[in-house]
């Protein structure tokens, strides 16, 4: 296959950046997008010029490092699938392809289409978490949890923290992340002791990082690789007003 | 000159651990916040070291090179984590789990570590649901098990096909809470370049901020490494892109014993390589071989799609061989006999390096919807990478490198043979011996982290009240002036060839000469070609854009350079050990039937490498292991 490539360069987090255009020739069905993205960076390497940055590390879909919004579709044209589990064959000989990095103030650029996300650590830090100390567990098994519970706890948990319900948004609101992590550890007894503490921190922490707030328009969960669906917001804000007006 | 002292408490191995315990010093809690502790690496073991330590109230400077301390490759574990809970009532215990290890292990691992290893589990278990971590639970709300690749019962914990990502995000919540609590002072974005030690011990570390690109240090009262595994010398492996060697390798330039590099664990069940351009392999879960029956062709050559091919003219070989655990043998023997079945000229799929794992019969017995049910999402990830459909046609897998058993050498204490460095999950050596189990890793990781390190280090820092250190010191100076030459070097030498290219070049010479199968002539070619390889580096490489800012490619280039050294201890390590075991298949040593031939009376010990500078050859030292209650035997699947 051949591609025109339509990707951002940005030199780093101060400076402006540009769409350039580049052709590769053979590229084959079988790569993952990011292996088109290697072809392209050692062709750039051998005419000495700075290879495209991007994050990625597993390259299997779980580790959430790897982003890129591929012709307005953040993670690109497949349903639940992050860009490093995309394949060209999902593309047409010829093709036209812009490649960007995620658009959000809470994800200021570094630098080509890498982003800063440590804006999500930030929440998690505030609230998402079950207060724990490494000994204090009595015996698993001393609390038996409904597998339609810990099914739905596991559904939520399978967020990676990507960030692409955040690019998709146009808001650039993190309420799907968030609601997650929520969800995760609200519907498990062990998460009840926190669940209102936990939902007011963490709103409070989306807030102030300069995400923006939710409008129902659901185009994070149609963004999201794992599939995270928007009823876990719809939990959060029941919990944030019940914490808010009747106390944690 | 190392000297190797286990610290193996005295006693029977069931009553060691309590033991030690009973008898190591502590610190007084108002007195741990005048330590500081640096963790580098937050997979499991790391997060789960940084946080149980900062809530016994030290001070942790934590390190990771990714964006988030989430990003670990521990994430990306699936089947699930071990425990001898016995809640199944099928005979497990805690001496079964601490057998089925050091069997499983081909005799290579310590014994003592082992048993604690099996102790600990049932309170990683405890631990991980009580921060939340949501394992599968049966209808009445207890938890679940399954059986998994190598043991007879059911004793493997998981949260549906993502059983590492959840317990990271365990250790992680846990980590983030003291994080958030200040008492862990997280740096992303950076990666260690060396380890620095005043008098003898380790006091800090370089490290090199990957988005300014500065070189800064940190001193510390100890260093823990818990920076995971070497797979990547393979260059395609089922580890993660960023996965390297360097932080160990770096210590182990400052002194610290390397043991057992040659222990490499391949596993059977990875998506083939599909062409040139393959940047990593993608590992199918083990779990799959319950379900799924592997075979190739009787005949070689036969190129018939699978469907056309009748029952009569399949070979079942795994079943035909191993008739009591089949599909189930341990992983080393599974990978083997794939390879085997592919260079007799029987592989299937393109290149012919790939043999069928087939639902067919599964599918047929309890119908499609309970396999996908069971696989789902496994069979998806296979479509979405082949393009094909594994409910109409057989996946195809290959053997590839999946984890490393070898590691820093470490005592008892998880310390390494530098004073106040200590080394915890993947990164040490010492509790898979030659060949690591499905759902273990997870299990030796936490229990590293959550449970025996918060014992151990108290004991050294109460018994060596060594004096504060600052980055001030000489030590440090001369530490970071070395890491600021090598990224320059690397950038100097403006060459025609790319890093990856060499990365490249080396893997597949480690695949071919040191790989599933190992001679002493191919080890000998290898250690011909690394040093000219290495050379080739040096001179050729090409390190684009500058130093002062995010740069991907010299990253990647700092990590070859020691994967270009280390590769090198690997093949002198899996030539010096004449006998098959585990992970280390030397064709030379084999039964009439094909079978791994151990020697004990030669190398039942540990082999730790010692580093003798730039290229002098390393010099081997032993540990001897005793095996007082497991007692040696042949490995038998049959
Ligand atoms: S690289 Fe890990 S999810 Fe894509």
């Amino acid at each position: 296959m051949k591609l025109v490539l339509k990707i951002w360069r940005q030199q780093n987090g101060n400076s402006e950046g540009k769409i350039v255009d580049y052709m590769l020739d053979d590229v084959s069905p079988d790569m993952s997008f990011l292996e088109m993205l290697d072809v392209l960076n050692e062709k750039l390497i051998a005419k000495n010029e700075e290879p495209v940055a991007f994050d990625h590390d597993c390259r299997e879909g779980i580790c959430g490092a790897c982003s890129l919004i591929i012709n307005g579709v953040p993670h690109g044209p497949e349903k639940a699938t992050t860009t490093c589990q995309l394949h060209m064959r999902k593309f047409n000989d010829g093709e036209e392809i812009v490649i960007e990095p995620w658009r959000a103030s809470a994800f200021p650029v570094i630098k080509d289409l890498v982003v800063d996300r440590s804006s999500f650590d930030r929440i998690i830090q505030k609230g998402g978490f079950i207060t724990a100390n490494t000994g204090n567990a009595q015996d698993g098994n001393t609390l038996p949890i409904s597998k339609i519970d810990a099914d739905a706890s596991m559904d939520a948990a399978a967020c990676i923290g990507c960030g692409a319900c955040v690019a998709a948004c146009k808001n650039g609101s993190a309420s799907l992340f968030v609601a997650a992590k929520l969800s995760h550890l609200g519907l498990l007894p062990q998460g009840q002791p926190e669940r209102g503490s936990r939902v007011l921190a963490m709103v409070m922490q989306m807030d102030e990082e300069g995400f923006g707030s939710c409008t129902n328009t659901y185009d994070c969960e149609a963004a999201c690789p794992k599939e995270i669906s928007v009823k876990n917001i719809a939990r959060m804000n029941r919990d944030f007003f019940k914490a808010s007006l009747f106390g944690v | 000159m190392i000297t190797l002292d286990s610290k193996i408490p005295s006693g029977p191995v069931t009553e060691k651990w309590d033991k030690h315990r009973a008898e190591m010093k502590l610190i007084n809690p108002a007195n741990k916040r005048k330590y500081t502790l640096i963790v580098v690496g937050t997979g499991l073991a790391g997060s789960a070291a940084a946080a149980s330590l900062a809530e016994l109230g030290y001070n942790v400077e934590c390190f990771t090179f990714h964006d988030s301390p989430r990003r670990a490759h521990s994430i990306a574990a699936q089947g699930g984590i071990n425990a001898a809970k016995n809640y199944q009532n099928d005979g497990d215990s805690i001496w079964r789990l601490f057998y089925d290890t050091v069997k499983g292990g081909d005799f290579r691992a310590r014994e003592a570590n082992v048993y604690r290893l099996a102790q600990v589990s049932v309170n990683i278990i405890d631990q991980c649901v009580a921060q939340g971590v949501p394992f599968a639970r049966e209808y009445g709300g207890y938890l679940a098990n399954r059986s998994f690749g190598g043991a007879q019962v059911s004793r493997t914990f998981y949260a549906k096909g993502q059983t590492g990502q959840q317990l990271l995000l365990g250790a992680y919540s846990a980590l983030s809470r003291q994080i958030g609590a200040g008492t862990v002072k997280m740096h992303n974005r950076k990666e260690m370049l060396d380890l620095v030690l005043v008098e003898g011990h380790a006091r800090g570390i370089v490290t090199r901020d990957l988005v300014s690109g500065k070189i800064e240090s940190f001193a510390a009262d100890a260093v823990i490494l818990a920076t995971g595994g070497y797979a990547n010398v393979f260059y395609l492996s089922t580890n993660a892109k960023a996965c390297n060697v360097t932080s160990i390798y770096r210590a182990h330039k400052k002194g610290a014993g390397f043991a057992n590099p040659c222990y490499t664990q391949i596993h059977p069940t990875c998506i083939p390589v599909s062409g040139d351009h393959q940047s990593k392999l993608t590992l199918m879960s083990e779990s799959l071989r319950n379900d799924g029956r592997i075979w190739v062709p009787k005949a070689k050559g036969d190129k018939r799609p699978a469907d056309q091919i009748p029952e009569s003219e399949r070979d079942y070989y795994l079943e035909r061989k191993y008739p009591s655990f089949g599909n189930l043998s341990p992983r080393d023997i599974a990978s083997r006999a794939a390879k085997e079945a592919c260079d007799d000229g029987r592989g299937v799929g393109p290149g012919g390096y790939g043999v069928y794992l087939d639902f067919a019969d599964s599918i047929h017995r309890l119908s499609e919807e309970t396999i996908a049910e069971r696989y789902g999402n496994l069979f998806e990830m296979y479509e979405r990478i082949t393009g094909e459909n594994p409910y109409k046609s057989p996946m195809r897998i290959y053997p590839a490198p999946h984890y490393t058993m070898g590691g820093l050498w470490v005592d008892y204490n998880l310390m390494s043979t530098i004073p106040g460095l200590h080394v915890l999950g993947e990164a040490n050596f010492s509790d898979h011996g030659a060949n690591r189990l499905g759902a273990s890793a997870l299990m030796q990781g936490l229990g590293d982290g959550y449970f025996v390190i918060p014992y151990t280090i108290g004991h050294y820092l109460a018994s060596e009240k060594t004096a504060k250190v600052t980055t001030d010191h000489p030590e440090f100076k001369k530490a970071e002036q070395e890491a600021t030459a090598q990224t320059q070097r690397l950038l100097n030498i403006n060459g025609k060839r790319s890093t990856n290219s060499f990365h490249r070049e080396l893997g597949l010479l480690m695949w071919d000469k040191c790989g599933m199968a190992r001679t002493e002539q191919s080890l000998k070619e290898a250690l011909k070609r690394i040093p000219e390889l290495r050379e080739e580096f040096w001179r050729d490489v090409k390190v684009t854009g500058v130093g002062e800012e995010l740069n991907q490619s010299l990253e990647h280039a700092g990590r070859v350079a020691d994967f270009l050294e280390f590769a090198e201890l690997l093949c002198y390590d899996a030539l010096e050990r004449e006998e098959s075991c585990g992970g280390h298949f030397r064709s030379e040593y084999q039964t009439e039937d094909g079978e791994a031939l151990r020697n004990d009376e030669k190398f039942c010990h540990a082999a730790v490498w010692e580093y003798a500078g730039s290229n002098n050859k390393p010099i081997r030292h032993k540990e001897e292991l005793t095996f007082d209650n497991v007692h040696l035997a042949t490995r038998s699947y049959k």
